[in-house]
């Protein structure tokens, strides 16, 4: 645990000194803080209007789908560059398990996330005070909780993809092609063939964020589905950094 | 403190490290000696924990490099041959870091104190990213002292230091190597001769000699070598040296410079002065020329050669 602590510190610390993680947290807000400021706009505008006024889902839906954009660029550094720079070398010698080194990764980037959603709050403060009678507390509770979740498993993916390449940009288009296909591209295959379509419907992770936990409704399945994820890509990755042992 | 028994490593069909044995106890300084390719970082490698052998096993402090290899790395201080660091980081966060990893007690104080036997102490604050490549170097060797370990492996450590440095590292080697364990591997052979208790010479992923550097060099030496130096043209005095009973060759260098060979156990010089000052030439300077790790290694690497042609 103190390893993992250790490298997740580290590789926090480093997201701050990356000019592009700070591009991918302004990416994120920015637009955010756009689509919120445009309802703000309309709904002052139209303040009897026949139109529902915003909820939570006005932050929580375009960050899902920021995302899927977003975390390619923060994970594909992780251990491609390791691996470019020689600096797994050191991590392979040091007294450390491999799985300690792709979960420290994981988490540090990880906290970076969190710390992006942390600085998010600010969008439904400001949506809370602006609606009466306030923002639906349940619905911002499991839509955030749908974010995190989401986070988790697309930073694992990235991590498993990351650890594949000594290429970072090799690593980037395909945690991207790979976000885009779970994200987009699932629902596609489960309305044309009938028959495998229960797989592909449980693999389904947008209609899992967007039809139940950014309504409000948080089912154990769905949570189940989203930390298995997130260990099957941390297990991935620590599998293919010991099969590097081998080769 | 360190046995290899048959270890063998295989890179696809490319034999890397072919069946070398060999041990190290602690207080041994052995070095690593080969030309390029002849498979030092590559065992190297496999000692530290990195990788795993194709085949044969080694232990070291103790413990097994496959099945144990987190004791092994917890004992080992490895520099490896690339000195991989983080550029991003500060000399003393990167090796506060590693401490951390290694869960040293008192991390910030032992950081500072090995930055002092490594002479980086000023450059503390200062991004890896900016160093020198022998401040990096040193910065690698830091890292592999932080937790004072039983075992040290070096690949390379003097390369790219400046010769203060390197004068600086051998000595460090050296007082480190009294109570403990360390592999080094070189190309330089003088600085084999100067540091390690044990040379092995290893060409080809084989070890093809293994002994103390004197040993070494008595066994292989074939024959004694002078050189002199006389003023003007000395091409005359080939045929009066080569005169002189125990001689066996004479070889012109440069300008007024002899080079000869003679039996062990003679000594031709005394003979050979008397000569020259009765062909009338200017004596300016004679001495022998012991037969350095240099040529013995050239001789090695060549015989294994012939050898295979055979
Ligand atoms: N990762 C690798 N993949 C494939 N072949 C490799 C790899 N690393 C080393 N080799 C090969 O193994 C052989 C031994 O290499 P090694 O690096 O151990 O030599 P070395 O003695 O350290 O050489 P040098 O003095 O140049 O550092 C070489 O033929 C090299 O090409
Ligand atoms: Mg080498």
């Amino acid at each position: 645990m103190r390893n993992i602590w250790t490298i997740a510190k580290r590789e926090y610390k480093v997201f701050f000194a990356t000019p592009l993680a700070y591009i991918v947290m302004l990416f994120i807000l920015g637009v955010i803080g756009l689509i919120l400021s445009n309802a703000i706009m309309q709904l002052a505008n139209n303040p009897f209007g026949v139109n529902q006024p915003p909820d939570i889902s006005i932050v929580t839906g375009p960050m899902s789908f920021l995302l899927v954009f977003s975390i390619p660029a923060l994970t594909m550094r992780l251990l491609a560059d390791e691996q470019r720079m020689g600096t797994l070398e050191l991590m392979l010698t040091a007294p450390v398990r491999d799985w300690e080194l792709i979960v420290g990764k994981w988490l540090g980037s990880f906290l970076y996330i969190l710390t992006i959603i942390g600085v998010s709050l600010i969008f439904p403060l400001i949506l809370n005070s602006l609606i009466t009678p306030g923002i639906d507390q349940q619905k911002m509770l499991s839509g955030y909780l749908g974010i995190i979740l989401v986070s988790a498993a697309f930073l694992s993916i990235g991590v498993a993809i990351s650890s594949m390449f000594n290429n970072q940009f090799a690593a980037f288009f395909l945690t991207l092609g790979f976000l885009v296909g779970l994200w987009f591209l699932i629902g596609i295959p489960a309305q044309i063939f009938s028959s495998g379509s229960e797989l592909f419907n449980y693999l389904n992770m947008n209609s899992r964020f967007h039809s139940s936990l950014n309504r409000g409704v948080i089912n154990l399945s769905d949570l189940v589905y989203f930390l298995s994820i997130t260990a099957l890509g941390l297990f991935i990755g620590s599998i293919v950094i010991e099969s590097r042992r081998w080769r | 403190m360190i046995q290899v028994r048959g270890l063998t490593k295989d890179y696809g069909t490319r034999r890397a490290v072919d069946n070398i044995s060999f041990e190290a106890e602690q207080g041994d300084i052995v070095g690593f000696l080969g030309p390029n390719g002849a498979g030092k970082t590559t065992t190297m490698r496999i000692l530290s924990g990195y990788m795993p052998p194709t085949d044969g096993e080694a232990t070291v402090a103790g413990y097994d490099v496959v099945s144990e290899s987190l004791e092994v790395r917890r004992r080992v201080g490895y520099l490896p041959e690339t000195v991989p660091l983080y550029n991003d980081m500060t000399v003393f966060d990167y090796l506060k870091f590693m401490a951390d990893l290694r869960h040293l007690p008192n991390g910030n104080e032992r950081v500072n104190e090995t930055l002092q036997l490594v002479d980086m102490e000023e450059r503390a604050k200062g991004y890896i990213g900016n160093l020198s490549k022998g401040m990096r170097q040193r910065v690698g060797l830091a890292q592999a002292l932080l937790h004072r370990p039983e075992v040290l492996i070096l690949d390379e450590p003097t390369i790219g230091l400046d010769p203060g440095q390197v004068v600086e590292v051998r000595k460090l080697i050296r007082d480190i190597g009294k109570e403990r364990t360390v592999l080094l591997s070189t190309h330089i052979l003088s600085e084999a001769q100067q540091i390690c208790d044990r040379v092995l010479i290893i060409n080809k992923g084989v070890i093809i000699a293994e002994d103390t550097p004197e040993n070494l060099q008595a066994s292989l030496i074939g024959s004694e070598r002078g050189m002199l130096r006389v003023k003007g043209e000395a091409d005359n005095l080939i045929k009066v040296i080569k005169k002189v009973k125990g001689v066996k060759n004479v070889t012109p260098k440069e300008e007024g410079v002899l080079e000869f060979q003679f039996a062990p156990g003679t000594d031709v010089r005394a003979e050979i002065a008397r000569e020259i000052i009765k062909a009338k030439f200017d004596l300016l300077e004679m001495r022998s020329v012991g037969m350095s790790l240099e040529d013995i290694f050239l001789q090695l690497t060549r015989e294994e050669q012939n050898n295979k042609k055979l």
